[in-house]
């Protein structure tokens, strides 16, 4: 008919010219946390490919571990996810007690479950808090922010630090847990709790929020499996993998703890299970506090707190022995928790890993010389030839030390798992295909940390 | 399965392959030849006795300046021969190096049915530096062998993008190589100014 082939190329939308267009998102973009280059290509509103470009926060890790001592990589890693700086440390440290062969004493085996779990409710309530304030909500962001601050105080309690905590010691921990940790323990999960209530009802059924979270940057679990993907983002699929619960390590296996599992593996589902896993940890941690063994009791039983030294002298010049025998002295606030009597709870009694309490380092020869056969370069832990992997629940999932040994001062080899880099890899199948705005609230979930990500 | 029943079930299927295998601190270890690498990771994914569904990590070692480095004289037997508790497991003795030659791929596989993890090494040549890829069976091979590439100039034969991931692409070297100065400076790149 001659009227069809009269009709103007522009009244049909399907013969309107229309061109790809590439858009660079970041490397310094407000929502690429930290630093990510996402190159992608739109039709429209619509991502036809996304290319991820990363690397530029790497720092050389593994070659820097290969050039300092066993103990010296711990301050390295503190800086791999530098929201659960205390999980990395863990991690390491459990994988070279593996080399060596040596078991820590139970006590510290809790004290690492306690301060990981607060470690991985800070990483959850950041990164949800952020992907939250991506999409709107900045109340919660300052909210779950909030909850941080008292949970990071915690852990400026027990490590002296708030960020780069560098905790852990091969076959051990700096120091023993403050007296009356499970007191500012409870009033900040109280406060937690109020947090996470305050959050949930801000966001769960709120249209808002839920709209962009729902059905967006949805993984099957076998996808996800099949790039590598562990923690909350798996578990939003539908598998309940959990390296707490399937090869257990340190005590987890004693304490009692459910597995948060979604099942459309979209972004409203990985928020659950997150919103979930804060809750379990809670329990995981008063749970812990609870079943520990007693640490020795350091307390002055008239003033109900430790004894400065510099008292005690003065207490013992004058005589005044009874009052003072059967407590201990605070030599140095930096060593708290370190102390003669708290060290054997706390460390390995395998001398030629730990490092001796300081009484005996400035008391006794044999302390000395432990202290400097430890100290000294190219002596330290030097365990046997060998290779381990091991494998802790990091808060994005299975982090991993890989790590070979020559039988030398420092670590031969050393390889990070860093769980977010399988996440990561995965993301242009996530967005592509997604509208560009679905982008925000997908990268949010992934939680991405460039310290981890790069190393 | 357990560690040892794992390794056995796997020289068993492929007695011409498998070059070695031990047991130290409960990682089981297999040493592959190259060539069926393939293969082997193959029958390990669908095979329904091992399911290793999850290939966890993919790394490399560069072993050239294994046991060379420099040790105490006075006290180079001062290192800790630490006799493992009873509940860490210590089968064999670690038998050191995987093979001559200068580089080693390492897989980790996991799987979620059994709860068992499996290392598998695979020796490689410094001169014919090249794996096969496992980007067919498992898609997240992908950025972990460029990482590897990038790292330490391994080869992965049927990788789509084989380039940089972390360094840049005018970066010269690969770092993780022990021949590789820790300060080593690299010319700046990006427009003059």
């Amino acid at each position: 008919m001659p009227m069809e082939t009269t009709q103007t190329p522009q009244s049909d939308p399907a013969e309107l010219e229309s061109r790809d267009m590439m858009l660079n998102i970041g490397p310094a973009h407000p929502a690429m946390h930290g630093i990510v280059r996402i190159v992608t290509k739109l039709e429209g509103e619509q991502i036809q490919e996304a290319e991820v470009e990363i690397g530029y926060l790497h720092r050389g890790f593994e070659k820097m571990a290969e050039t300092v001592d066993y103990n010296g990589v711990i301050p390295y890693t503190d800086r791999l996810n530098y929201v659960s700086p205390l999980i990395n440390n863990m991690g390491y440290c459990m994988a070279v007690e593996k080399l060596l062969g040596i078991s820590v004493p139970e006590r510290c085996h809790y004290i690492r479950v306690i301060v990981s779990e607060l470690s991985r409710i800070s990483d959850h309530l950041t990164c949800v808090g952020a992907s939250a304030m991506e999409l709107g909500a900045f109340t919660v962001f300052l909210y779950m922010i909030k909850a941080r601050e008292y949970l990071w105080e915690l852990v400026e309690k027990v490590t002296g630090a708030r960020l780069t905590v560098s905790y852990c010691r091969v076959g051990g921990v700096k120091g023993d847990l403050p007296q009356d940790f499970a007191e500012p323990c409870a009033k900040a999960f109280e406060e937690t709790r109020k947090v996470l209530k305050e959050a949930d009802g801000l966001l769960t059924r709120n249209r808002l929020f839920a709209d962009r979270m729902i059905g967006t940057g949805v993984i099957s679990a076998e996808d996800a499996i099949s790039y590598g993907i562990t923690g909350p983002f798996l578990r939003g699929s539908g598998s309940d993998y959990d390296v707490r619960k399937d090869c257990p390590y340190a005590v987890y296996d004693r304490l009692p703890f459910d597995v948060p599992v979604g099942t459309h593996g979209d972004n409203m589902d990985r928020y659950l299970v997150r919103m979930e896993e804060m809750e379990q940890s809670m329990r995981i941690v008063e749970r812990a506090l609870a079943d520990m063994p007693p640490g020795p009791v350091l307390v002055n039983p008239e003033t109900g707190r430790p004894i400065p030294a510099a008292e005690m002298v003065d207490q013992a010049k004058m005589g005044n022995i009874v009052s003072i025998s059967g407590t201990s002295a605070v030599a140095c606030p930096t060593l708290e928790g370190a102390n003669h009597t708290q060290h054997p709870s706390i460390a390995t009694d395998e001398k030629r890993v730990f490092l001796p309490p300081k009484e005996d380092t400035y008391g006794n020869i044999e302390g000395l010389m432990q202290q400097f056969k430890l100290v000294m370069f190219d002596h330290g832990v030097r365990p046997p030839t060998g290779e381990v992997y091991f494998p802790v629940e990091g808060a994005n999932g299975e982090l991993g030390f890989y790590l070979v040994s020559d039988g030398a001062s420092g670590a031969y080899r050393l390889r990070v798992r860093p769980p977010c880099f399988a996440i990561m890899s995965a993301l242009p199948k996530l967005l592509t295909g997604g509208m560009i705005a679905d982008m925000i609230p997908t990268f949010g979930s992934v939680n991405m940390i460039g310290g981890e990500l790069d190393r | 399965m357990k560690t040892s029943l794992l390794i056995e079930s796997v020289t068993d299927r492929f007695p011409d392959v498998v070059l070695a295998s031990h047991t130290y601190r409960g990682d089981a270890t297999v040493v592959l030849g190259r060539k069926s690498l393939l293969k082997v990771a193959q029958f390990l994914k669908e095979d329904p006795a091992f399911e290793m569904n999850f290939l966890m990590d993919l790394t490399a070692v560069d072993y050239s300046a294994f046991g060379k480095r420099a040790t105490p004289a006075f006290f180079a037997s001062s290192g800790v021969a630490v006799k493992p508790s009873p509940q860490i497991p210590d089968e064999d003795p670690w038998p050191g190096p995987p093979a001559e030659s200068r580089f080693a791929v390492v897989y980790h596989f996991f799987s979620t049915a059994h709860k068992h993890r499996l290392r598998l090494v695979v020796p490689v040549e410094e001169g014919d530096a090249e794996v096969d890829s496992l980007i067919p069976l498992w898609p997240g091979a992908n950025w972990l062998e460029r990482e590897v590439w990038d790292m330490f100039g391994i080869n992965f034969t049927g990788h789509p993008d084989l380039k940089r991931i972390l360094m840049y692409q005018e970066f010269e070297g690969h770092p993780l190589r022990k021949d590789y100065p820790v300060n080593r400076r690299q010319p700046l790149i990006g427009p003059v100014n």
